[in-house]
């Protein structure tokens, strides 16, 4: 028979080593490499970030990129393998598990431009006509043709256009596309 | 302690009378939050492959739909479910009554509030973010400190137990009891600020909230049910404790392998690996100690309906774990990783497995709180199938495009969207077998209510408030 105390004692022994091992023993091989030195993230991508995080993007494009050799990843232009200190102070992690759509550690250097994320944001299927991802129509604005002169807006393909209306990224889309761009994995990994 | 010496023993009625209320309200809050976690399912897989449809709604967005539905599954349906079945199991095997029924309920309610807030939070975009921990850190902490209580009532029991022996059941559940809040509450610390570290955590927390919280229960209402409907011991005590130690020793580390080619260093990951691997022992033990038990008896399986959810929910155990510790390999991780694969092995996890042991415990355990028969055969019949199909076609569908989702985009010359456009009839597939498994839950939720709500008949207790001041005097 069992006694009560090899029970208690093995139930929270079990959980505690394990619990150091997996998540305080990483910490401290991690932490210090990370955090220094400072690291300055300007206001419009760390609001990106939230953004980001609120619109769940992350349950369909993960971002960590794994070595060349194991999976494509390298081979399909998603940059270098990502390292801890890529990550720098942004929270939550937003590292993923899924690639419903590409992997986004390095989107900013394929698509550096945002025209190309303000179209794919309010409609995916504007440019790629096999996308699944939702569009993110209330990050922009549809005024009319004639408010708001030297904004053009969004260049639509003829089956999206509004008649007499046009479409204007608002300041979460600004911040959003901020981010997005700064993803970037060109640079070496160490620095 | 000296159980059982000069207090009073209580008959298995006196338990179930004295369990009626408190664990009625429990699974049957968990029933509520499994019908409004599978709209938001049929929402999910819907989106996947009609992207525009509700597409102007924000607050209806594939990204937060989708979350809200795993944290109203894990947090509403499995865990409010899961606490009264396990409350019940614990009355029984200990021979004592519930402890703190008055403080449960009371718990109960604010859990649900805790549901309905975190609920409204994901959807209005205030998510945390973090995979399994979406819920906003106080929302979860209330849900915690609700845990704590049934936590100290299962300690209650314990130490005012009236058997000597403890059946390998009540040790499943002691750790389950122990190790959910522990995991709560270290998941909730500020301290994981950097995010390759808080990535570690989540899935440390992750993998452990399924095989620390969600595996025991299960295993313990198997252990539990299997024998009792058969009236016949289980097979081995040696295998009962080298299945429960080699899970409490494996499972706690299996975490990482969630990282595998991550920006983690590399033995942290190799270490979970080789843990996953070693989970075949307990899991192939546990396997071995039921299928010993109920050889010889499988027309049982084909009559008892509680029977019938239980092995197959057991077998689902066996099956998904096994195919756990192979997905922890590299070469295999390396093909399915970031693909549907793992999509369905997880509601392979979540639902053949737990949701399954806990239709079949419900099954058991409401006939004998209401002193009420089901009132029909045929519609029990009816659920054990859809939800079976349902999940059976869920998974091959899923998996099996999975794999081939998984070559195709570790192949550079495959462009991307042809990764994505070969998976849509299968997604189309899986919101199929989404409705059959909503049927399922609506037959289910019938026969619930059709126990608790007989007009004509004369109520077994006292209403609502009486019983709950009731419940604080005892």
């Amino acid at each position: 028979m069992m006694r009560n105390t090899i029970l208690l004692f093995g139930i929270i022994a079990t959980f505690a080593i394990a619990m150091f091992g997996l998540t305080i023993l990483p910490k401290m091989f991690i932490d210090k490499a990370v955090k220094e030195p400072d690291y300055y993230t300007p206001f419009e991508v760390t609001e990106g970030h939230r953004i980001f995080v609120r619109e769940g993007c992350i349950y369909c494009h993960s971002k960590q990129v794994r070595a060349e050799g194991f999976g494509a990843d390298f081979e399909r232009g998603w940059g270098r393998a990502s390292v801890a200190t890529d990550y720098r102070n942004l929270l939550p992690h937003n590292l993923g598990t899924m690639r419903t759509g590409p992997d986004l550690a390095n989107i900013g250097a394929r698509q550096p431009g945002r025209d190309w994320h303000y179209l794919n944001l309010y409609q995916p299927r504007a440019i790629n006509e096999h996308s699944i991802m939702p569009p993110f129509s209330w990050l922009f604005e549809v005024v009319s043709e004639d408010a708001r002169p030297g904004d053009e807006g969004l260049r639509l393909p003829e089956a999206y256009r509004i008649p007499g209306m046009k479409v204007l990224p608002t300041d979460e889309a600004h911040s959003l596309v901020a981010y997005l761009i700064s993803l970037d994995q060109q640079t070496a990994g160490v620095d | 302690m000296d159980p059982g010496s000069n207090q009073p023993s209580y008959s298995v009625s006196d338990l179930d009378r004295k369990a009626r209320f408190v664990v009625l309200f429990l699974i049957f809050s968990g029933v509520f939050w499994l019908l409004f976690g599978t709209l938001l399912a049929l929402f999910a897989s819907l989106k996947m492959h009609l992207p525009d449809w509700l597409g102007t709604a924000g607050w209806l967005t594939f990204g937060r739909v989708r979350p809200l539905h795993l944290n109203t599954m894990v947090y509403g349906w499995a865990s409010l479910t899961g606490a009264g079945v396990s409350l019940w199991m614990l009355s029984r095997l200990l021979k004592a009554p519930i402890m703190l029924r008055g403080y449960i309920v009371l718990a109960g309610v604010v859990w649900n509030i805790a549901l309905l807030l975190g609920s409204i939070q994901i959807l209005a975009g205030f998510s945390r973010g973090i995979e399994w921990l979406e819920f906003p850190v106080a929302t979860m902490v209330a849900i915690v400190l609700c845990v704590i209580i049934i936590s100290v009532s299962v300690l209650l029991m314990l130490i005012n137990r009236r058997v000597k022996q403890l059946y390998v059941s009540v040790w499943y559940l002691i750790a389950a009891f122990l190790w959910f809040p522990l995991l709560g509450l270290v998941s909730s610390l500020p301290i994981f600020d950097t995010p390759t570290v808080q990535a570690g955590m989540n899935w440390w927390y992750a993998h452990n909230a399924l095989g620390l919280w969600f595996t025991p229960v299960g295993l313990a209402a198997a252990y539990y049910f299997i024998p009792k409907v058969l009236g016949r011991p289980i097979y081995s005590y040696g295998l009962s404790l080298l299945g429960f130690w080699g899970l409490a020793l494996f499972y706690n580390w299996n975490g990482f392998h969630h990282l595998i080619g991550g920006p983690v260093p590399t033995w942290f990951v190799t270490i979970s690996i080789s843990a996953s691997v070693m989970m075949v022992i307990p899991v192939v033990v546990v396997a071995v100690n039921h299928h010993m038990t109920v050889v010889g008896s499988f027309r049982a399986v084909v009559n008892s309906p509680t029977l019938r959810f239980v092995v197959f929910a057991a077998m689902s155990y066996t099956f998904v774990s096994l195919q756990g510790a192979a997905q922890a390999l590299r070469s295999f991780n390396e093909v399915i990783h970031f693909t549907h694969f793992v999509v369905a092995h997880a509601h392979i996890g979540m639902y053949a497995f737990v949701t399954m042991m806990l239709f079949g415990a419900c099954y058991y355990i409401i006939p004998r709180v209401t002193m009420r028969e089901w009132h029909s055969k045929g519609l029990i019949k009816w659920h054990f199938w859809l939800t079976a199909i349902g999940i059976i076609i869920y998974a091959g569908a899923l998996q099996g495009i999975g794999v081939f989702q998984g070559f195709a985009m570790n192949d550079p010359e495959v462009p991307f969207t042809d990764t994505v456009t070969m998976t849509i009839p299968y997604l189309v597939a899986r919101s199929v077998s989404g409705f059959l498994m909503t049927a399922g839950h609506l037959i289910f939720a019938w026969l619930m209510f059709r126990m608790v709500y007989r007009p004509g008949e004369q109520p077994a207790s006292p209403l609502v408030w009486n019983k709950i001041r009731e419940e604080f005097a005892s």
